[in-house]
Parts: structure tokens; sequence; C-alpha cells
């Protein structure tokens, strides 16, 4: 057998190739398995869960933005029993092969270690990613995010990882003075990684209604606008802790995901792209290849340790 | 690979060539394309399309007006109302449009038989899927009356196109055309009860619409969201459901548009 040139390796995650819809663009799988086997994907970031079920926020939810759009749904899901009972089974059933990373998200540690405990013990669940930074609710801080404060997101990581019995890999915010700081607190809560970036936080506003067009008055930003921010956030990162990194932020080409393995990512999370295109991680997947080929990449895994040992000498 | 999800034989996604497209009225576009996906369209059902222009990342949900199967032809209409329908609106003959589709559930005709009468009630721009609704009726047999509102005059769309399936009464919110008024003008004089009701419009329109025809057991609301997937996965277009828990929900591009009425929450 020949070796697999698009493999990547991170703890609790070995993935044939490191293209991953990010959570929240990509349901629980199976609306895009309607388009394709899901099979081909390295892994699934399923949607964000709660202990119990959410509506989410007011309609309307989104609204584009230039190379970008802006989103405000506020964690709706159908609650933990509800994705353990159905949508993780149905996955597992279609797709044994496929590891899935469940993105847990909550409002109090408590709800954090609840919810990563019990969804942990799903088979096909690898990994969490654990959601401390959804910008669109709110978590009672004095409107901060649990991942705006180190001492918060250190908190929260603790409550998750002593009881997970899968890796746990927390999403950083971009909305920081200082990420090092967050991605130190949380690597000393016994984080297995990071994934990063969430959403950066911007609205627009309806000429007509002189309202904000978003019902939340308010949304994530996402898309290829934030590709930069998200290069510079990771290679920063990147420099300040030896974890693992999941790189997401306007990834929409596999150019886009190879420039993001040298800024410092292990794997790509690729969001707001599958809205465009429905095949967009598939057709990423598939001319990956042909690029590394031409930039004289023999194999992902060859790449990610030169970066790696890149990053140990600056 | 596993065997179940291979691809459909469906087509799912495709680039439609665009047959023609014209202005029927100030700012609405009329555009005609032709691909397989034509064949898969039911009524009632919409279509997803992208913006040919790089930085416009979220498609465009847009009704189908007509359905040609023979000639493997659909046709939109739709109001150009900022920068993307605008790009779409300068496409010419000839030009690829990619799309997905056909989206939804669409109208459910099944209920009627020929003999039977169906109630059309359309506002502004979401009169153009009763176009097909009424053509498809009219060849069951079933007797169609539509009655479709506009702000004025010059937002008047398809009259024509429903007079050739039966009786249609216009009403304009300045009388400036038809009947000064609401469609509510009209049908609430009506002393005659329709075996089915298929109505698409703003929501204050199809508010009026769940509200007089709550307890019809074939009366139906096709709705319009902001949407970003258009495929279910991104909840972006939820509704609440009535009579339900707080958490309960549909949403619109893929358990609608069409819903029942007295069943979700306007």
């Amino acid at each position: 057998m020949s070796k697999n040139r698009l493999a990547v390796s991170l703890p609790g995650l070995e993935l044939k190739n490191p293209i991953i819809p990010a959570s929240g663009c990509f349901g629980f799988g199976q609306e895009y398995a309607k388009y394709y086997d899901l099979d081909k994907l390295g892994s699934i970031m399923i949607k964000a869960t709660t202990q119990n079920p959410r509506f989410g926020n007011p309609t309307p939810r989104v609204a584009e933005t230039p190379s970008g759009m802006l989103n405000a749904i506020g964690l709706q899901n159908p609650g933990v029993d509800a994705v353990l009972s159905e949508k993780l089974p149905w996955l597992a059933q279609h797709f044994p092969n496929l590891p899935i990373i469940a993105n847990v998200a909550g409002f109090s540690n408590d709800e954090y270690a609840y919810v990563s405990e019990k969804i942990s013990q799903a088979e096909n669940v690898k990994a969490i990613e654990l959601n401390i930074s959804c910008p669109n609710v709110d978590h009672g801080n004095a409107g901060l995010l649990i991942g705006q404060v180190p001492e918060l997101a250190y908190a929260a990581v603790k409550a998750s990882v002593e009881n997970s019995a899968v890796p746990v890999y927390v999403k950083l915010t971009p909305s920081v003075a200082d990420i090092t700081s967050v991605a130190k607190a949380v690597e000393e809560a016994g984080a297995t990684g990071f994934t990063m970036i969430n959403t950066l936080v911007g609205t627009r506003y309806d000429l007509a209604t002189r309202q904000p067009i978003i019902a939340n008055g308010q949304g994530g930003m996402s898309g290829p606008a934030v590709f930069p921010v998200a290069l510079k956030l990771i290679r920063q990162v990147a420099l300040a802790s030896d974890l693992p990194i999941i790189g997401m932020g306007g990834v929409d080409s596999a150019e886009a995901a190879l420039e993001m393995m040298i800024a410092g990512a292990s794997a790509i999370g690729v969001g707001t792209a599958n809205f465009t295109d429905p095949y967009a991680c598939p057709n990423i997947i598939d001319r990956l290849p042909e690029v590394m080929d031409k930039y004289g990449i023999s194999d992902l895994e060859t790449l990610r340790q030169e970066v790696r040992r890149d990053l140990l000498g600056k | 690979m596993n065997p179940n999800f291979e691809k459909k034989a469906m087509v799912l996604k495709e680039d439609l060539t665009i047959v023609s497209q014209r202005e029927i009225a100030p700012k609405i576009f009329e555009m005609v394309l032709n691909g397989e996906m034509v064949q898969d369209m039911k009524v009632g059902q919409f279509l997803h399309l992208r913006v040919p222009d790089p930085s416009k990342l979220l498609r465009r949900p847009i009704s189908i007006c007509e359905i040609d199967r023979k000639n493997n032809q659909a046709t939109i209409v739709y109001r150009v109302e900022r920068a993307g329908t605008a790009i779409l609106s300068q496409l010419k003959a000839g030009d690829k449009v990619d799309t997905m589709g056909p989206q939804g559930n669409g109208f459910d005709l099944s209920v009627l038989e020929a003999g039977q009468k169906a109630l059309l009630i359309g506002g502004g721009i979401g009169v153009p899927p009763l176009v097909e609704t009424a053509k498809q009726l009219k060849a069951k047999g079933v007797e169609v009356t539509s009655v479709i509102g506009f702000a004025n005059k010059y937002a008047l769309i398809l009259e024509e196109k429903l007079r050739l399936y039966g009786d249609v009464y216009v009403t304009t919110d300045d009388g400036s055309y038809g009947i000064k008024g609401y469609v509510s003008t009209v049908i609430d004089t009506f002393d005659w009860v329709a075996d089915a009701v298929y109505s698409c419009g703003a929501p204050g329109m199809l508010k009026y619409v769940d509200k007089k025809f709550e307890n019809h057991p074939h009366a139906y609301l096709s709705m319009e969201s902001r949407m970003a997937c258009g495929m279910g996965a991104c909840y972006a277009c939820v509704v609440h459901l009535r009579n339900q828990n707080e958490a309960a929900n549909k949403r619109v591009c893929e358990d609608g548009p069409v819903f029942e009425t007295g069943s979700v929450v306007l």
C-alpha cells in the first residue's frame, strides 16, 4: 500500500486528510451526505451541543459582507441527549470509520463538564472541540466570553478535561488583547490542542429600516475576509505553545489550506465555503495533491513536522 | 466508501444556461434557465443561485415561477434588491448560473381533484410560484382563482400569465391599478369556500392567510427567509412551531418553504 500523502496525525485523531467541515456549517452531517460520501472527509466537527435543546436567536440570523458573512445562530441544537441518541448513531451507522469531533458548548463549568462527559462516551467521537468563544450568546460575564478571560477559560477547560474520555481541543476567539495568555491558560488546564479562530464580531445595517440586518444586533464574521487574521493568530499561538492547532477561518481552497498549515496548523477546518459551494470540502481534498506537487510538498505529515521544527528556531 | 452514499442520480447542483433574461417591471427580472435539473423540479420549490462574483459568498434563494420539462427550461422571477441580485440581472443569454436545487418541499397539489376549487393568494414578489401552481391545477381540471396584491401599478407582475389559468383579482395598496386595498379586501367578500389555498407573499399577508384559513385542512403558506446553506445544515432560516415547546423548530429551506396554516409562528 502506498503512503497516503494527505494523512495527518494529531492526538486522538488519525486523519486520512486534514480537511474537516467546521462546526456550525455542516449540521450533523446528514444534509451534506446527500451531496457526497462523507467518508471522503478527514473528520467532521458537528454542530455545537449543549445540555438542553436550544432554539437559538431570533431571525434573521445571517447577512452577507464583502468576502464574508455574519451569523448569529445562537447555539441552536437539539441537546446532548438527542445528539447521542439520534445524530451520532446515524453517523456511526452510515460512516463507521469517520472520526467525529464533537463541539461542546455551555453556560457554566458544570454544563461543560456534563456535556463533555456524556458526549465523549459515543464511540465515534474521537475528540471534543470545547466552544468557549461563541460570540452570539451571553455567558453572564458582563458581556465577556469565557475565552476572553484566561482565568475563566482555565476553569471551563479544566471542567471539560477532567470529565472527557477523549482529547479536548479548545476553540479560541480572535477577539482578545493577547491570544497567547488565553492559549497558555488553556494549555495549563490540560487541553490537548487548539482550534482557531472562532468568528470575529461585526454587524451590518439596513438603510431602509436603520436597524441591524441581524436580529441579534451583531454576529460572528467568517469567510475569506478573516483569513489573514486567522493566519496571524495561528502563527502567534504556534510560537507560544507546542500543542497542535486545527486551523480555520476563511479557508476556501487547497492553497489556503496549505498556507494555514505553513502558519502552524496541523489540520484545517472549512466553514463558510460550504455555503458557497456544498462540494467545497471534497473539492479542496481532490486538489491538494496537485498544489502540493506545485510547491514541492511530498506529504502533509512531513510538512507539518518541518513547520514545527522551523517554529522551534524562532 | 459507503455504497449507500454514492452520489444520487438526481442532479443537486448544476451550471444552468440562461436562455433569456428581461425586465418585466421596474427592477423585476424574468430569467429562463436550461438544464437537467429541471426534470426534478416541483411546483413551489426554489433554486439557490450563486452570484458570479467571488466576494459574494451567500447564494440567493429564488422561487421557481414556471417549469417546462419538455424543453428542460425553468423560469424564475426576482426583484433586484442590492448588489447580488443586480449582478444576476446583468447576465445574458448563454451565460451560466451555478445553481443548487431544486430545494424545499413545494406545494402539494395532490389534495385536489378535477372540478374542485383552488384559491391562490400572492403578494408582490411572492406571486411567481403561483404561476406554475395555477398552470398545473388547471391542467388537472381544478377551477383556479388568483388574488394578487401589489404596492402600486409599477410593481404589478404576472397578471396576464395567471389569467391563462383562471380568474384573477388584482389589488394595489394605493389604488393605482385594480382594486384599492389588500388581498384581504377581495378575499373577505368571497361567498365560496376553496377546497385548497396556496399562498406566497410578505409576512403581513401570510399572517392574514394564516389566520383566515387557520383551520382549513388544505391551506398552505410559502415563506421567504434569509438563508445561508439553503439545504438544512446551518439553521439560519428556522421558524418556531405553534403549540410546541420553545426549542421545537422547522427550517424554511429544507422543511419548507411551504407550511400548513396554523403550524408555524409567523
